[in-house]
């Protein structure tokens, strides 16, 4: 993949709402990899959780709304309680994912599941489900 | 002792297994469990986003209940509802602000919320209040050979502000089920992410982790695994359809609640169980081990 670096990318207004949806300091991380290298659901992630820190601080703001990672990630936390920095990735993941829920793109339009599909789940499962991938 | 109790959505239907479990165990211990009134959805998930307050009036309103009910602790069984719950008090009680912008949007309710409830989750209230070696000697029918592999998720344990255990290596619940008599069976899978609510539009997903953490569990001889979340039952259990259609050479293994035994060794009826509600009918391993 080609990636344009630019002083003006991580300058973008996305970067500081990502840094405040999230309560993250970006900076701070040093891509040791711990977050990814912990993570079950990297198998299924187009860009892994320390690649998806870096291109936030980098300002790669199309990269990152348009990955599928974001939608992989269940929130599990395992990436958080093992960063030695304390960052907290996965609210990161989750304010990429409002950036785009707040602009009404859900990402799973509840009319389309199927009969079997809502009726075979549990409340639990489709309201979770709602709360994380529907505006 | 009068419990103030907080079921949550899925315990009154999909998993009544769970709460009619847990709710004659705890009888049988001689304790009074009170379900709030009005209580409301919990919304399942904290919510992340430091400016996002609407999320947090549900939990919060929970609360309140339990303060009309004069109360200052309530009891969950969910882990989900646990977690929620738990870190959205947990986020009222430090910040003061958004406390007041919450009373202020719940301006009609007569209570106010003041962060003075306690959360805590059934497992905690054994180990701590009634105490293990308590529990030991009230068994009547103890859970004998029956190799059990407990399955922590993360709702339990993650983040370590609102987690009663370890966070790499939980052990309440195989410490309770030694108390039970049963052999606990440790596997490296424990806390692994069941990918959730990934399970309405990725199911495939889910069959995959499914895989892995139950492979992991049989590998290491156990004959069942206890959960303590209704959604890690359902991907654990029901989902074992699609596991074994993508992993031929899969084999089943009954999924439990915590409480399904802990009743069984508190001398419940089988009815109380309802076993009905499972996917990989538990009754034939039950029954070997003459617990039912």
């Amino acid at each position: 993949m080609r990636v344009n670096l630019s002083k003006k990318r991580t300058e973008d207004p996305f970067v500081a709402k990502v840094e405040e949806l999230s309560g993250q300091n970006l900076m701070v991380c040093y891509q040791c990899g711990k977050c990814s290298a912990g993570c079950p659901a990297v198998s299924d992630m187009d860009i892994l959780p320390n690649q998806i820190i870096r291109f936030a601080q980098l300002g790669l703001k199309e990269e990152l709304l348009k990955s599928k990672a974001i939608w992989i990630c269940a929130s599990c936390l395992t990436c958080n309680s093992r960063c030695p920095k304390g960052i907290n990735i996965a609210e990161v993941i989750e304010a990429i994912r409002q950036i785009l829920l707040r602009k009404r793109q859900d990402h799973v339009k509840v009319e389309k599941l199927t009969e079997e599909e809502r009726e075979d789940v549990p409340p639990i499962a489709l309201i979770s489900n709602f709360r994380k991938f529907t505006s | 002792m009068k419990l103030s109790y907080f079921p949550g959505c899925t315990l009154k239907n999909h998993a009544k297994n769970f709460e009619d479990s847990a709710l004659c165990a705890l009888n049988n211990l001689g304790i009074e469990v009170q379900e709030l009134d009005r209580w409301n959805c919990c919304g399942t998930v904290f919510s992340f986003s430091t400016d996002d307050l609407i999320h947090h009036i549900a939990p919060i309103r929970n609360l309140i209940r339990v303060k009309e009910q004069d109360s200052d602790k309530v009891m969950t069984l969910c882990a989900m509802c646990y977690n929620t719950l738990k870190r959205s008090n947990l986020r009222m009680q430090n910040d003061k602000e958004s406390l007041d912008i919450i009373n202020d949007l719940m301006y009609r309710e007569e209570v106010k919320y003041e962060g003075d409830v306690s959360v805590f989750h059934l497992l905690e209230f054994l180990k701590e209040e009634v105490k293990f070696e308590n529990l030991t000697k009230r068994v009547v029918k103890p859970i004998k050979k029956l190799k059990v592999a407990s399955y922590y998720g993360c709702l339990l344990v993650r983040p370590k502000e609102i987690g009663f255990d370890d966070q790499e290596n939980p052990t309440i619940l195989d410490n309770l089920m030694e108390a039970l008599g049963a052999d606990p069976i440790d596997f490296p899978y424990k806390t692994e992410c069941c990918a959730a609510y990934q399970t309405v539009d990725k199911p495939e997903i889910v069959a995959d982790r499914t895989f892995q953490i139950l492979t992991s569990a049989q590998n290491q001889g156990a004959e069942v695994v206890v959960v303590s979340c209704p959604l890690c039952a359902f991907n654990l259990d029901h989902r074992q359809k699609h596991t074994q259609k993508k992993y031929p050479e899969f084999k089943n293994i009954p999924i439990l609640y915590f409480t399904q035994l802990l009743a069984i060794a508190l001398g419940c009826s089988e009815e109380t169980l309802r076993l009905d509600l499972h996917y990989v009918d538990p009754k034939p391993i039950l029954k070997e081990k003459a617990l039912i």
